[in-house]
């Protein structure tokens, strides 16, 4: 085709033609491929699109459910929650996510961030050490950075949880609230957030009782489980990773009452993630109120004595109490010295500050005795020993025994505390003046041979019924079960001996033994010697020393056996579940956990004797209760324990056809010396608290009796 | 050479047209329905964006429009064989309004605009036009050796130059508009398959070249973010400096208008400002959310007519200088509607090419309007020429 510069041409040619279809079909094709993919995009996926439209414009803020109250039976508020501001940080939304790669030196952005918040919050930006812990199958790492106070926070969490939010300060006051909240587009990934945070307004009065409240820790659930940020599997099913649950004590017990469901507010918001209106509300639901069976004069009166007596008995350095109702197992008081105030836990604590309240000097404040503090009970525990020896047809009630002041075997003599002999006496007075001798015999007479029984004899059989050795199954975590020897238990506990004498380096079972073997006993657990079940074994038994070990509980539990007639009946302190308006959602009245058939005429005798050693002359806590208005039932108790100051215990009732108000009370000082000296008076002041509403003078027992 | 052929349509055209009315009402009824859905759409990027005069870009798109109307009924009356004589002119003005946005403030890190009270005036987008315009009069200059390698070289070097120079401010869609419009004129002018295929080949290894070559021994032709666009858009799920966003966006909003469109209520992708520059660059996107598939379908099949009446006017040309001119606009139009519309819907890389007529924005509707002006005078010079009466209207 040749043009003239004239430019004149005639119109359609065949090689335009052809161009102009070439071109045509181009633009066709494109045409077609673009209506495809529209038609992909809006009509085939248009669901899922619309899906994401909405979830991009919406943004949901949590709303911590306000957790349930606990109140004492009457009422009286023992943990209260208070509403307070943190604020925390979502890793996602931070200007650049925070990635378990960018902890150690998060990108500038973040930096930047975190120093403009640092000047909001007034927290340092100084780089300081910054130990991070992280958990690689199960093993902890440990890594040591250098970061400002806000990133370290970060670094901290995102180890352990990756996705969930980080709390870089608590209680901030509403200005900074407002700030953050008006500046979002300032602060990515920064959420002030309310809360709620636990408050104990009696402070140290029950205070091991209620445990603590916290985030999930990883070790509680699977990370695996984690879909969504939402809990998909086991306990906390359903809840957010970021929930607050209770991690101990009451709080952890009856977590799925008192935590409630958190509510979530879909906040529309434009793509600067600025407020742009609220969406319709899903509330919070308070948690339920929890009203525990505790009566909380009772237990103050009761912490009071026990503080006292542990003061005034020079040595004594801890102990326990338990008041319950012996017929349906309702904790009425439950103490532990030394004891603390639950609400310093609500901010955050300083190592120091931590070792100060609870280090290795501290004795152990947030260990709640009465249940987990578990040791040789010593003559609270004849009771049993009678039963068994009575049932066993070891010895019958009438039957006279000579009390010399001593109890040989061989060429071992023991002797009664004091060296008193008591002259021909019964199973009455032996319980009344506290016969060592007397119950040495029965146990003596109970052993059985141990190739044969490796079980023991009727002594741990009827123990074993009274709950010695088992959990109470009370509705608190941490429950010791206690020891109740026998020939399997001796025999199995020098073979553990054995090979932990033999180990080289620590294991699971031993994770403090040195790096080399140690000599026979070097472990503690038996005496070296292997020695086997002995007829000694059951004599110390007999009288509750040696290695039986028995918590406060346990020993409740027994004592309320005796008093109700033979139900072991289940220990609780929970009594109701209320909404929080007052109205009852659900009571709490577990069952007996069994009932033991002890003759009526052996318990009589027993209670005979519990009820003249509280009030006959020569009984053993006759001074401290004999001028008592109430039928006192109780047996006094004084446990050798190694070389350390004896540990004194009292254990006793009035039963339900003395009173309308049946209570048993179990009392433990550790090293506090004689029980009729140091635990007696504590339940003297309680009983009195109970009954007549005042506690009364503390008077101290004069009975040196074990 | 050949004796001269005339359509069904130019037979019929013989009878006299009445002057006054002579235009192709098809292209007058492609750009006036794109004008009103554009009007209809800018709706929500006004209240999303301006919450205190959410009609500002209605308004202001149709004073644009107004002024481009009148502009192309103008030019329309023109024979535009006059233009040819302007090519060096046309070319120098070009090249220096393109070089002068340079020495004016930056907007949002851009040079882009000399600042006029009207208008921030785009410089690269009216040199589209003269492009079209001086590249034609150049080839029609050199129309007895068109199958020559080199009249093909002069003409894509005659584009690449402006391109070059467009590219860094930075600009590089409106640069790949320059390099189409040639590529397009080529076509029609007669350059042999050989030379178009040899051009093609130039292009794969100019494109590896800038992509894989050049970055490797330190010259980067590209900004950062261009090549994140493009790497963004080859692996999306290798995405470092969040450079998706934008697509996602889109095709969320694309995605969510569904069949008939959320309504201008609903459109919360346009109204709580998820999708970016939504007036102008993606201003498809708040169309398909708010109008659905039914008005995305309308709007390009009005493109489509477009197109169609571009190819038909080139066809249909007096002279050689009108079928180029027409086929640069051709290529100008079908580039921006096919990368804006591809970008949209996640088919192409992101480049900011606005969306002819759609787009919010003044210099970008004038120059679309005085394209289709240009493309009006061509018809009614061929139908004039046609009807024997070789002669122009003003």
């Amino acid at each position: 085709m040749i043009q003239q510069p004239a430019d004149r041409r005639s119109a359609l040619t065949p090689q335009l033609a052809v161009r102009v279809a070439v071109v045509g079909s181009f633009a066709l094709a494109m045409f077609a491929i673009i209506f495809f993919r529209l038609w992909f995009l809006q009509v085939l996926s248009g669901t899922q699109y619309a899906n994401a439209a909405n979830t991009n414009r919406v943004r949901t803020i949590e709303i911590a459910a306000q957790r349930g109250e606990v109140i004492d039976r009457s009422g009286n508020l023992l943990v209260e929650s208070r509403s307070a501001i943190d604020v925390q940080i979502v890793p996602a939304d931070l200007p650049v996510a925070a990635e378990q790669s960018n902890l150690a030196s998060p990108p500038p952005k973040d930096m930047a961030l975190y120093r403009r918040l640092a000047r909001v919050l007034g927290s340092s930006t100084r780089r300081t050490r910054c130990v991070v812990i992280s958990y690689v199958d199960h093993q902890a790492v440990v890594h040591r950075y250098r970061l400002a106070a806000i990133p370290c926070a970060v670094a901290k969490k995102q180890a352990v949880l990756p996705f969930a939010n980080v709390t870089v300060k608590q209680d901030v006051s509403r200005a900074v609230f407002y700030y953050l909240s008006e500046r979002q587009s300032q602060f990515p990934g920064v959420q002030p957030q309310k809360v709620f945070r636990r408050s104990y307004p009696l402070h140290d009065v029950a205070a091991q009782l209620f445990g603590t409240v916290g985030p999930i820790s990883p070790t509680q659930v699977d990370p695996k489980s984690i879909h969504d940020g939402i809990i998909t599997k086991g306990r906390y099913k359903g809840l957010s990773e970021n929930a607050i649950v209770g991690q101990s004590g009451l709080e952890d017990a009856y977590d799925k009452y008192l935590r409630g469901v958190d509510g979530k507010q879909n906040v529309q918001v434009d793509a600067l993630g600025r407020f742009k209106g609220n969406l319709p509300p899903m509330g919070a639901i308070a948690g339920s109120t929890l009203k525990l069976s505790l009566d909380i004069r009772l237990q103050q009166a009761g912490e009071q004595a026990l503080q006292t007596s542990v003061l005034s008995n020079p040595g004594a350095n801890g102990g326990a109490f338990v008041a319950m109702n012996p017929q349906d197992g309702e904790i009425y008081a439950m103490g532990s010295y030394p004891t603390f105030d639950p609400n310093i836990f609500t901010h955050p604590l300083t190592q120091a500050q931590y070792d100060a309240q609870f280090g290795p000097t501290a004795g152990s404040p947030q260990f709640n005795r009465a249940i987990g503090g578990a040791g040789p009970d010593g003559s609270t525990f004849k009771p049993i020993t009678a039963t068994a020896a009575l049932e066993s047809g070891a010895w019958t009630v009438g039957s006279p025994y000579d009390d010399t002041g001593k109890f040989c075997q061989g060429l071992l003599c023991r002797r009664n505390a004091g060296g008193a002999a008591n002259g021909v006496i019964t199973l009455v007075d032996a319980i009344r003046v506290s016969s060592d001798t007397f119950f040495y015999n029965l146990g003596a007479l109970t052993n059985v041979d141990p190739t044969k029984h490796p079980g023991g004899g009727a002594l741990q059989q009827w123990a074993e019924k009274y709950g010695i050795g088992r959990q109470t199954g009370v509705d608190l975590p941490g429950e010791a079960s206690g020891t109740l020897p026998s020939p399997r238990w001796r025999a199995r506990r020098n073979r553990l001996e054995a090979s932990c004498d033999n180990l080289t380096h620590p294991t699971a079972l031993f994770p403090t033994h040195p790096h080399h073997k140690l000599a026979p006993g070097g472990c503690g657990l038996a005496d070296g010697t292997n020695r086997p079940w002995s007829s000694g074994d059951n004599v110390s038994l007999a009288v509750g020393q040696g290695d039986v070990q028995v918590t406060p509980l346990q020993l409740a539990d027994a004592y309320a056996a005796i008093a109700n007639g033979g139900d072991i009946v289940r220990p609780h302190v929970g009594l109701e579940v209320d909404s929080p308006d007052g109205s009852v959602l659900q009571k709490i009245q577990p069952v007996p956990s069994r009932h033991i058939p002890i003759n009526p005429s052996y318990l009589a005798a027993i209670r005979t004797g519990l009820r003249e050693a509280a009030s006959s002359a020569g009984g053993t806590s006759a001074d401290v209760f004999g001028t008592f208005p109430e039928q006192v039932y109780g047996k006094t108790g004084t446990a050798q324990y190694n070389n350390q100051n004896d540990y004194a215990w009292y254990a006793c009732f009035v039963p339900s056809w003395a009173t309308k108000t049946p209570i048993v009370i179990v009392v433990t000082v550790e090293r506090g010396g004689f029980g009729a000296i140091a635990a007696a008076p504590v339940a003297r002041q309680m009983l009195s608290q109970w009954f007549f509403g005042k506690k009364g003078q503390y008077v101290a027992g004069k009975s040196t009796t074990l | 050479m050949n004796p001269l052929q005339l359509s069904q349509e130019q037979a019929q055209a013989r009878t006299r047209p009445r002057t006054a009315l002579l235009f192709d009402p098809l292209l007058v009824l492609a750009a006036l329905g794109l004008v009103a859905c554009s009007l209809i759409t800018l709706r929500g990027p006004g209240k999303a964006k301006m919450p205190s005069h959410p009609l500002y870009y209605v308004e202001h798109q149709a004073i644009y429009v107004g002024i481009g109307v009148v502009i192309a009924i103008l030019i329309s009356r023109l024979d535009y064989s006059r233009l040819r004589e302007y090519r060096y002119g046309f070319y120098a003005v070009m090249i220096v309004l393109n070089i002068v946005v340079y020495a004016m403030p930056p907007i949002l890190g851009a040079n882009r605009w000399i600042p006029l009270k009207l208008l921030n005036f785009q410089s690269s987008e009216f040199g589209k036009l003269l492009l079209i315009v001086s590249l034609s009069a150049f080839a029609v200059e050199r129309s007895r050796r068109l199958h020559e390698r080199r009249t093909t070289a002069r003409i894509m070097l005659l584009a690449l130059v402006p391109a070059l120079i467009v590219i860094p401010q930075p600009d590089l869609g409106t640069g790949l508009v320059y390099v189409s419009i040639a590529v397009l004129m080529l076509v029609f002018a007669g350059t042999s398959w050989k030379q178009l295929t040899a051009l093609c080949a130039l292009f794969v290894a100019a494109i590896v070249f800038v992509l894989a070559a050049a970055p490797a021994v330190g010259v980067h032709v590209l900004k950062p973010y261009q090549q994140q666009r493009l790497v963004g858009f080859l692996h999306p799920s290798h995405d470092p400096g969040n450079q998706t966003y934008q697509i996602t966006e889109s095709l969320i909003a694309l995605g969510s208008g569904g069949k008939s469109g959320r309504g201008l209520a609903h459109a919360t992708q346009t109204g709580l400002g998820y999708l970016p520059e939504e007036q102008t660059d993606f201003i498809f996107a708040v169309l398909g959310e708010t109008y659905g598939f039914v008005g995305a379908a309308l709007v390009l099949s009005l493109y489509a007519l477009m197109i169609w009446r571009a190819l038909r006017i080139l066809t249909m040309a007096k002279n050689l200088f009108g079928t180029l001119i027409a086929a640069g606009i051709l290529g100008m139009l079908m580039f921006q509607v096919f990368v804006n519309v591809g970008m949209t819907a996640g088919i192409m890389p992101i480049t900011g090419v606005p969306l002819p007529l759609m787009s919010y924005g003044g210099s970008s509707v004038l120059v679309t309007f005085i394209a289709i002006g240009l493309l009006q005078s061509i018809y009614i010079q061929a139908r004039l020429s046609s009807s024997g009466k070789n002669r122009v209207l003003l």
